[in-house]
């Protein structure tokens, strides 16, 4: 990151400044306390014992710490399904979205053809897609073709959400690596696609690492469609579904329903913190360039 | 859908001065051209454009131009009724609550989103390095809180018997707040999806803003500084005319994520109590898939559409400006 910046330099004065940045840290304090007290009040929640958690003086930090909700959530019928629906949808989504942008992606960077500039035209028109307002056509297209209530549905609706993001991002990465790499693998008897896969590929497994996690992440947290597409067959909900209902299932039982909460996110807080530096520093940043 | 975010990190860093030459993504040689390969790689991608997007689009065109409830759903003959969905849509002064709904709903949502967002990028920015690390990690994990979750636990934090925030404000001595069921009343409800709307998207905003701000060059401000411009001024007259066009993208991107709600408003209230928090998406699906009309479901998702597309238009605008080569 660039943003170390030399800022005053440090005088004898330093308690002085201290005293001039203090509105400044607890600004910064202020921040950190309002992003992070969610989360850590939903993991909090999920290791108290019950009868702190329906206390009517709240403690800030468990007095004493238990793992039987989780055990109540993970043993609710059918938990280990829905974790599975999730993984499977999701793997099928980012996997097809990874072969098919890392074609349209290497036609847009590495040659021309006529329609091009329209091809990438609309992708981007794609990418804003208003999926919050196709869910009833999508719906009806799915009863029609019978399609309702099965996974392959969702997972095609997921790849198409995540194509755009991934095919853009690509076609960034394939920009940066040098052609001439791959010319003079040619050159030396390799064919067109021969070369690409021996010397691009491998140069683009950052691009394509951080384009499945992402995939993975929209997918794992879609809501709306698995929840208007899996109606009579419950059993193939996935686990966002699952949680929102979590509530009617358990009734009172926060505890539990923040357990869930805790194991549903976990995967993708995990992402988000190993990527973090690319978040930060701009995965998109690197993605976009050129 | 939250990848769609990560692409709107414009990439401020990438534009280096001095640099003249093409920019590398241009397709070189000219001997590529031709043959059908790069139509064969295009074609999946295409193909699942048309099918999964197009497709849908038009037929939800189609089905608010038709008489399309239940019976027409199971049999499958639905006759054209011309702008009578519309018709009835417009004249419906429920209808015309909730675009009025939405539109506040959006109001508050972007202008709070856009002042803190840009209260923390500034805040970060002048931060030492510790205090910096803390304050972007914190944000990263409550932008990558999944939305179901965030909900499930923001109703948790407002439980009106052992929510956290009810005996926060009761011991702070505001007794009306004890058992205060918010939920129940409209306001408070609408209050609190703000609130969790706001919380998921400043950090993606902050974040952006803040790494937009790292590449105003260091010596531009001492330049102004020392031309005797005050802080407030260097923020007005060097620093936000160079982020700008980053600032416009964020807000276009929010303006037009405000529809993205949707899924915290189903989870958290179904659009009530009443009709409290319905907004646009929120009555079409209701219109549609509870009270089987299908027609006029799809009428008012095009509705959607249409004022939707206007500050599209505008976000475009200002990408291509960017994003110099296509």
């Amino acid at each position: 990151m660039s943003a170390v910046r030399p800022n005053i330099p440090v005088t004898k004065r330093s308690s002085a400044r201290r005293l001039r940045r203090l509105p400044l840290h607890a600004g910064a304090a202020l921040t950190v306390l309002v992003c992070l007290f969610p989360v850590y009040w939903m993991a909090a929640t999920a290791f108290k014992p019950s009868r702190d958690i329906q206390s009517a003086t709240p403690r800030l930090v468990p007095h004493t710490w238990t793992l039987e909700h989780f055990r109540t959530a993970v043993h609710t019928a059918g938990f280990a399904r829905f974790w599975c629906n999730s993984l499977l949808v999701t793997t099928g989504a980012v996997l097809l979205s990874l072969v098919v942008a890392l074609g349209a992606a290497f036609a847009v960077a590495r040659m021309r053809w006529r329609g091009r500039r329209q091809f990438v035209l609309a992708v981007f028109v794609a990418q804003m897609a208003p999926w919050e307002s196709l869910i009833i056509p999508v719906y009806i297209i799915a009863r029609d073709t019978d399609m309702l209530d099965r996974l392959v549905t969702l997972t095609l609706v997921y790849f198409m959400v995540t194509l755009p993001f991934t095919t853009i991002v690509l076609r960034g990465f394939i920009a940066t690596v040098p052609p001439e790499l791959e010319e003079a693998a040619r050159v030396d008897g390799c064919t067109r696609f021969g070369a690409f896969r021996r010397i691009a590929l491998p140069l683009l497994a950052p691009g394509l690492m951080a384009t499945s996690l992402f995939g993975f992440i929209t997918a794992w947290n879609e809501f709306a469609y698995a929840n208007f597409l899996i109606i009579k067959n419950q059993d193939n909900r996935t686990l966002p579904v699952w949680l929102s209902s979590f509530k009617n299932t358990f009734g009172t039982d926060w505890g539990a329903t923040m357990a869930a909460s805790t194991l549903f996110a976990l995967p993708a807080l995990a992402v988000f913190l190993l990527l973090q530096r690319h978040v930060t520093s701009g995965l998109a940043a690197g993605a976009v360039k050129g | 859908m939250s990848a769609i975010r990560e692409r709107a990190v414009p990439r401020p860093a990438g534009r280096r001065p001095g640099r003249t030459s093409p920019p590398p993504a241009a397709p070189r040689a000219s001997r590529d051209r031709g043959g059908p390969w790069p139509y064969l790689l295009v074609a999946p991608a295409v193909l699942g454009m048309l099918y999964l997007l197009v497709y849908p689009l038009i037929r939800a065109v189609l089905i608010s131009f038709q008489d399309f409830r239940l019976r027409q759903l199971i049999s499958g003959h639905a006759k054209f009724v011309g702008f009578a969905n519309y018709r009835t849509l417009l004249t419906d002064p429920r209808f015309w609550t909730v675009v009025r709904r939405t539109f506040v709903f959006m109001a508050v949502n972007v202008v709070l989103i856009m002042v803190i967002a840009l209260l923390v990028a500034l805040m970060t920015e002048r931060l030492g390095r510790i205090w910096r690390t803390a304050v972007l990690s914190s944000l990263v994990l409550a932008w990558a809180m999944p939305v179901v979750a965030a909900t499930t636990v923001f109703q948790w934090l407002f439980h009106s018997e052992f929510g956290v925030v009810n005996w926060a404000l009761t011991s702070l001595g505001f007794d009306s707040f004890a058992h205060y069921p918010w939920f129940a009343h409209g306001t408070a409800a609408f209050a609190i999806l703000v609130l969790l709307v706001v919380w998921q998207s400043v950090p993606f905003a902050a974040i952006t803003l803040y790494s937009a701000l790292t590449t105003v060059p260091a010596e531009l401000h001492e330049s102004a500084r020392l031309d005797g411009a005050g802080a407030l001024r260097v923020l007005g007259s060097v620093t936000f005319p160079m982020i700008r066009p980053i600032v416009m993208l964020v807000l276009c991107l929010e303006v037009i994520w405000t529809f993205k709600a949707f899924t915290q408003i189903w989870v958290m209230t179904r659009g009530g109590p009443g009709d409290a928090t319905t907004i646009l998406p929120v009555y079409a699906v209701q219109t549609a898939l509870a009270g089987q009309r299908y027609d006029l479901g799809s009428a008012a998702s095009m509705v959607t559409v249409v004022l939707m597309s206007g500050v599209l238009v505008l976000y475009f605008r200002q990408m291509f400006r960017q994003e110099d080569e296509l």
